[in-house]
């Protein structure tokens, strides 16, 4: 087992080497730099003036040195600077990491508080009025694209309410997490039906199974039975799915994020890339993939913890 | 007392009857919340040519001049003192000397002298030796200052080359602040310092910027308001919906488009909301380098294929203008009456004829209906470009002229520009000041780096040269549509409309005026109070 972690970590280093890689050399691909785009609000561009900006920024240095400087900046835990607000990198992305933290983990966590236990009703109940409703719902929330629902829910409050649910931030947690719950809903929504349509078939292919027969036919309760027998075996694909899904949040919080004015790192993220903050996006960017990285570790020793039978063997 | 009652009983029957309604006190304190449409791009008003910046950032600063705040047209008869007591030219025209208010601080405690003024001017005539501007987009506007003299504290002198009583307008718009000169550009670009009513507090990107009352304000009783808030909200759906639910006081200037005039009134009918023209055109630009546009005659054929209505009906339910270069009347003060614009090329009301004439000069040059000249139209990727480029290629069919739109990244599209990356293009432009010199000098003149298209007329320059001089309004005003006629016939940058829309507030917002023919120079906020 300490093997495998050892191994596992350096491939851990060796996917983010290739990832800063990557990051640092696409960004530069992207038609226009930072300095077109800082005189894009000025509506003109002064070649001079433009030369000196790049100048200032070191980006009129060769591109393995400027790679080799973020390197060893990050290293340092030197994030360099913004290019746009002037000010340290890191001073612009740690406020917003914990809002986009919190938002996420609501998400992720209403995604399988609805998910789970609905994808179990479902297959528990299979072909019956309550089956099919249960699969409408799943259905729309995978159709259903997160700034349409976003605009949905806001339009409603908006209409019922005379109030509008869109960040305020707050000293307290409960109230913050109370603004974050509803575009929590919305972003897990669509995750949530993912997670009871996998739920649910495999609950199916598992009470399926001689093992459920037997525990039935030696008396066991209904409740013990699909909760106890089938769902423990049947949770695996969806923790699997729930990892995953953890990585493709980032694409619906970008969304969400600007529909309810939230002020997190994946609406940054894009507006740092609309305006080639090349700092900003390397480290946020790798931020992500470490994120990504480790949960999807996570995700492979939760497998132990969850199958017996599963082990990481030298 | 009896007496006393009957007496107000006909007071208040009199007000009632003849419509009088009583003066309000001005209140003070509260916050005035606003809404910002985008992530501004930096604090600093000399170096940025958006509203984005201006509109919030007015209000930490003073001019030396400024368009009274509480009149809707800014004219030279509206100028009103700021941080100058008063003005006088000497009998040249070519010395403009300001009398400053005494006692004035900047934000920080220091005060303010006749230092700043030279320092300010020093930097956007690129005479300041430490030269920190990271960029200067109206530099032509200054290029007739020969220098700023100061004569102790408390006195300045604007020396010209030569005589142009436009400068007044150009310091007394929103773009125009004295900047101190103390701090260096970097500073004014992230947290400014001003000597004007509202002290800059935070600006976090894509977030928040909050500004708080200056309690040493220098206009006694001034701001009414406690602070400002301007939250960044970049979904134009979300924002509105905000507002409309009262989450905000005002909207973003000019932020509510014509069609959604009609949701936002329909959903908050007590809203207060004008409509007035934003001085921002909607124009085709044509690459005169670009083959084969170098040809003048496919260019006169495009300018003919123009239906200027059928834009201004699809984009704005008919209330954008149709105008030559400068904004039209009755707003406009030097727009050409609809007589005159008839007769400049391509803005004959027989749109049949015209394009009947366009087709055959592009069948004069071998193409047709069977072999259209294929081009790319190129315009940025916001629907204000998009939309009109859309009905810009639909129009150019009707001439044989086949286009295919190119949607540029926003954030390189001047950029692309400026490099002549383009052969067609559908572009916005603002003008900060309703005076030729700004909008000729910035858009039309041969060194101005602003001219998108580099059309350059030594003919024209002279002329709009000429209009610059001229103190006496209405000669100035036949020079100005004589540059009008040439640059029509030249095709340069030909103006498809004026667009109008809508700023909205809430009822209780008092003591604000929307000048109708600019968006850039009334955010000072000062009068501004909360009836609440």
């Amino acid at each position: 087992m300490a093997s495998y972690l050892v191994r596992r970590f350096l491939l851990m280093l060796l996917t983010l080497f290739g990832m800063s890689v990557l990051i640092f050399v696409m960004l530069r691909l992207v038609p226009g730099n930072i300095t077109d785009i800082i005189f894009d609000s000025a509506g003109f561009v002064n070649p001079a003036q433009k030369a000196r900006i790049e100048r200032e920024l070191g980006l009129d240095q060769p591109i393995v040195t400027q790679y080799v400087n973020w390197i060893v900046g990050l290293a340092r835990g030197d994030l360099g600077y913004a290019y746009v607000s002037e000010k340290p990198a890191i001073e612009e992305i740690l406020p917003r990491i914990p809002v986009t933290a919190k938002l996420a983990v609501l998400a992720l966590v209403f995604s399988v508080l609805f998910g789970v236990p609905l994808g179990v009703i479902s297959a528990v109940r299979q072909n019956t009025p309550l089956d099919y409703a249960l699969r409408v719902v799943s259905l729309s929330g995978l159709s259903l694209p997160s700034f349409w629902l976003g605009l949905l829910i806001l339009m409603a409050f908006v209409q019922w309410f005379g109030w509008i649910p869109i960040y305020r931030g707050s000293d307290n947690l409960w109230q913050e997490l109370a603004f974050l719950s509803i575009p929590a809903a919305a972003v897990g929504f669509r995750a949530s039906a993912l997670i009871m349509r996998l739920t649910r078939s495999s609950m199916l292919e598992v009470l399926r199974q001689d093992y459920i027969r037997t525990a039935r036919a030696k008396g066991a309760s209904d409740s013990a039975v699909n909760y106890r027998h089938a769902l423990n075996n049947a949770v695996l694909p969806v923790v699997t799915i729930i990892g995953i899904e953890a990585a493709f949040l980032i694409g619906g919080l970008i969304i969400t994020e600007t529909v309810f004015n939230i002020p997190g790192v994946a609406r940054f993220l894009v507006e740092a890339i609309r305006w080639r903050d090349y700092p900003i996006v390397q480290n946020l960017v790798m931020f992500i993939a470490i994120v990504v990285v480790v949960v999807n570790f996570i995700v492979d020793m939760a497998y132990v913890v969850l199958d017996p039978r599963i082990k990481y063997e030298e | 007392m009896r007496e006393k009652l009957v007496f107000v009983a006909a007071v208040g029957f009199l007000a009632a009857t003849l419509g009088v309604t009583p003066a309000l006190a001005e209140k003070s304190g509260g916050i005035l919340r606003l809404y910002h449409r985008d992530n501004l791009p930096s604090a600093s008003i000399h170096e940025e040519a958006t509203i984005s910046t201006v509109q919030p950032f007015m209000s930490v600063f003073n001019n030396l001049v400024l368009f009274d705040q509480t009149k809707k047209l800014n004219t030279v008869e509206s100028i009103v003192p700021d941080l100058a007591e008063s003005w006088k030219w000497d009998e040249t025209g070519t010395r403009l000397t300001f009398k400053l208010r005494q006692g004035v601080k900047w934000h920080d405690g220091k005060p303010f002298t006749a230092k700043d003024v030279q320092c300010t001017w020093n930097k956007l005539t690129g005479k300041d030796p430490a030269d920190d501007l990271r960029k200067n987009p109206r530099a032509i506007w200054w290029h007739n200052l020969k220098e700023v003299e100061v004569n102790g504290d408390h006195e300045a002198t604007f020396v010209l080359k030569r005589p142009q009583p436009a400068v007044l307008s150009m310091l007394a718009s929103g773009y125009t602040p004295v900047y101190p000169c103390h701090i260096k550009s970097q500073v004014m670009r992230t947290a400014p310092i001003g000597t004007g009513p509202f002290k800059f507090v935070e600006f976090k990107r894509g977030d928040i910027v909050r500004f708080e009352r200056n309690p040493d304000y220098f206009k006694k009783g001034r701001p009414y308001l406690d602070g400002i808030t301007w939250k960044v909200i970049e979904n134009r759906s979300t924002r509105i919906l905000a507002f409309v639910a009262g989450e905000f006081d005002m909207t973003f200037s000019a932020d509510v488009t014509i069609p959604l005039l009609k949701d936002v009134t329909s959903q908050a009918p007590k809203a207060v909301c004008e409509v007035a023209p934003t001085y921002v055109s909607t124009n085709l630009i044509i690459n005169p380098k670009a083959a084969p546009f170098s040809d003048p005659k496919i260019r006169k054929a495009m300018a003919l294929a123009l239906d200027r209505q059928v834009f201004i009906d699809i984009l704005s339910g008919g209330k954008a203008d149709l105008a030559g270069v400068m904004l039209p009347g009755p707003v406009g003060s030097w727009g050409m009456p609809p007589e005159k614009l008839q007769t400049l090329p391509g803005y004959g009301t027989d749109i049949e004829k015209n394009r009947a004439e366009g087709r055959k000069i592009m069948e004069s040059l071998g193409y047709g209906q069977d072999k259209p000249l294929k081009i790319k139209v190129s315009t940025r990727n916001i629907a204000i470009y998009r939309d009109p480029a859309v009905i810009l290629i639909d129009q150019l069919k009707k001439i044989h002229i086949d286009g295919e739109l190119e949607v540029i990244d926003t954030s390189i599209w001047h950029a692309k520009v400026t490099r002549g990356e383009f052969s067609v293009g559908l572009n916005l432009t603002g003008v900060g000041v309703d005076d030729p010199d700004v909008n000729l000098y910035e858009n039309y003149s041969c060194d101005s780096e602003r001219n998108l298209t580099k059309y350059c007329n030594k003919e024209v320059d002279a002329l709009i040269e000429k209009q610059s001089r001229e103190a006496d309004v209405a000669k100035r005003r036949e020079i100005v549509w004589e540059v009008e006629r040439r640059l029509a016939e030249d095709l340069a940058r030909p103006i498809i409309l004026y667009d109008r829309q809508a700023t909205c507030w809430q009822p209780f917002v008092k003591g604000f005026v929307l000048h109708q023919n600019s968006i850039y120079n009334n955010w000072r906020f000062e009068d501004v109070w909360l009836d609440k």
